[in-house]
């Protein structure tokens, strides 16, 4: 059982670690209808991915980077709120994805699994490949902390102050997207974005400073994923939703608290 | 003089189709403080923004000194509620160091109670203390304020325009100030720039009280000049920014 479980269990446990300070970062700019765009887009780059036969993770970045630059410059445009484009962008995408992947002739390509995810089908090879780009993105996140936060409280005074805005940010969007891409095979394209706002949310109330937040969202995202896992495994359910529903309980259990 | 920090040559801007400056001109150099006085709408927080940085121009050209550290103060920022930051952190960002430093600035813009409080729970006024903390706690060489006496009651502006001196006096810095009351910035400034879109007249206020092109901006509202004394003569109103009535309407300093 525990060599069955051990793979799961790693890529879970990657992909929530690195969700607790990313996530914080999509509450904290107001990101999530974005990071939802983009992580409906990344269907289009699995399909794509799958069609020229390229890396897949390569090919979801790829298209989510793409999209992000797009979406950025769709925003210097005034009629239409950021989300009514963002509402056009994803789901649009998604149906794009849907078809490219539904026209794939030869080989049989399970829609279900990348919509919610296979955890359980996750091998070693995606493990390393999982923890890999957790210590990148880890590691980035770390040197550039101030920079980013800087950019989040807000955008002018960190210009004003030295800070390159525009790089940080790019920063920022590369991250996500390769988290994006990392993701879609643990909770799959449409539970990516509760995995990253549901555990920040739940940390909000118990903690005081930023990093505390990042943290403290990392943990309770780690327990998400062991409890999910857990009861997939014992009641035979479906493991990214599982995850998804094991965070809201939290989120739930931490609305107790009284806020400080 | 010395070397000028910031030299704005000719500039004009466009925001949204509409021409917001046209061939200003401006030099910021160390020690002197120059304040910017203009009706609603007149571009001031725009050439403010010019020097920063922060805005595109269509024309002319901005030079910076190089390695020029600012201090930036903004009317006001909203920091989303989602983010646990105390006015500590805060000031962290600006300029990463020892806490003293930080208390020092804060007890230097007269807040230092403040320091463990959330951003988010800061009244307006409050927030602007912190914010002119966090602009001195990097030790600029040049000092942008925007209308920094906004809300302030005249003994508390006594006390700001106090404060700005000292601080000039300490770093050499220069000071770029935004306001709209007259009388006080008459008093405490080196350079006044009177701004409509264009410059209207410039000079060290006692110039500018005199030029008719201040009067014709301002109208009774500008007064006789009484540099040393703030008062408050009721011939004139004021709207809920305080700015005096007679130039909600285009100015006659006004050659569009």
């Amino acid at each position: 059982m525990i060599e069955l479980l051990l793979p799961p269990l790693l890529a879970g446990l990657a992909v929530a670690l690195v969700s607790g300070p990313m996530g914080a970062f999509v509450v904290w700019r107001r990101m999530a209808f974005f990071g939802d765009t983009l992580a409906h887009g990344a269907l289009l780059g699995a399909a794509l991915g799958l069609a020229l036969e390229v890396n897949l993770y390569l090919a979801v970045v790829a298209v989510c980077l793409g999209l992000a630059a797009a979406l950025t410059a769709l925003q210097h445009q005034r009629q239409l709120a950021g989300d009514t484009l963002l509402g056009i962008v994803a789901h649009t995408t998604l149906a794009l994805g849907v078809i490219a992947i539904s026209l794939q002739t030869g080989i049989q390509v399970d829609l279900f699994a990348y919509l919610f995810g296979d955890l359980l089908a996750v091998g070693w090879n995606d493990v390393i490949g999982l923890w890999g780009g957790a210590v990148v993105i880890l590691v980035l996140m770390l040197w550039q902390w101030r920079a980013l936060l800087s950019i989040t409280v807000s955008e002018e005074l960190a210009q004003v102050e030295g800070v390159a805005v525009q790089r940080t940010r790019l920063l920022l969007m590369l991250l996500l997207a390769l988290l994006i891409a990392g993701a879609i095979r643990t909770v799959g394209v449409l539970l990516i974005t509760s995995l990253l706002v549901i555990p920040a949310a739940s940390a909000r109330r118990l903690t005081h400073t930023p990093a505390q937040m990042a943290l403290v969202a990392s943990l309770l995202g780690i327990l998400s994923v062991l409890v999910g896992l857990a009861v997939s495994w014992f009641a035979n359910t479906p493991v990214g939703p599982s995850i998804v529903v094991a965070a809201s309980g939290l989120f739930v259990l931490t609305l107790l608290r009284k806020p400080s | 003089m010395s070397d000028p920090l910031v030299q704005v040559e000719s500039v004009s801007v466009t925001l949204g189709g509409t021409s917001v400056l046209s061939d200003v001109s401006l030099t910021l150099a160390p020690g002197r403080i120059t304040t910017l006085i203009g009706p609603n709408g007149a571009g001031k927080s725009t050439l403010a923004r010019v020097v920063l940085g922060l805005v595109k121009t269509d024309n002319g050209s901005v030079k910076r000194r190089k390695g020029l550290r600012i201090g930036y103060m903004p009317q006001q920022i909203k920091v989303d509620d989602s983010l646990p930051l105390t006015v500590d952190r805060f000031l962290w960002l600006a300029a990463p160091g020892p806490t003293s430093a930080r208390r020092a600035a804060l007890e230097r813009a007269g807040v230092a109670q403040l320091r463990r409080r959330a951003v988010q729970q800061l009244s307006g006024g409050e927030m602007q203390r912190v914010l002119l903390a966090r602009a001195l706690l990097r030790k600029p060489d040049l000092l942008v304020l925007d209308e920094p006496a906004q809300g302030v009651d005249v003994a508390g502006q006594n006390a700001l325009y106090g404060l700005l001196k000292d601080v000039r006096d300490e770093l050499g810095c220069a000071i770029l100030l935004i306001s709209h009351d007259l009388h006080l910035v008459m008093a405490a400034t080196d350079e006044v720039i009177c701004l409509q879109r264009h410059v209207c007249c410039s000079g060290n206020p006692e110039t500018v009280s005199r030029d008719p092109a201040y009067h014709e901006l301002f109208g009774p509202a500008a007064g006789t000049p009484n540099l040393a004394l703030y008062t408050h003569d009721h011939d004139h109103d004021h709207d809920l920014h305080g700015n005096a009535h007679h130039h909600d309407h285009e100015g006659p300093c006004n050659h569009d």
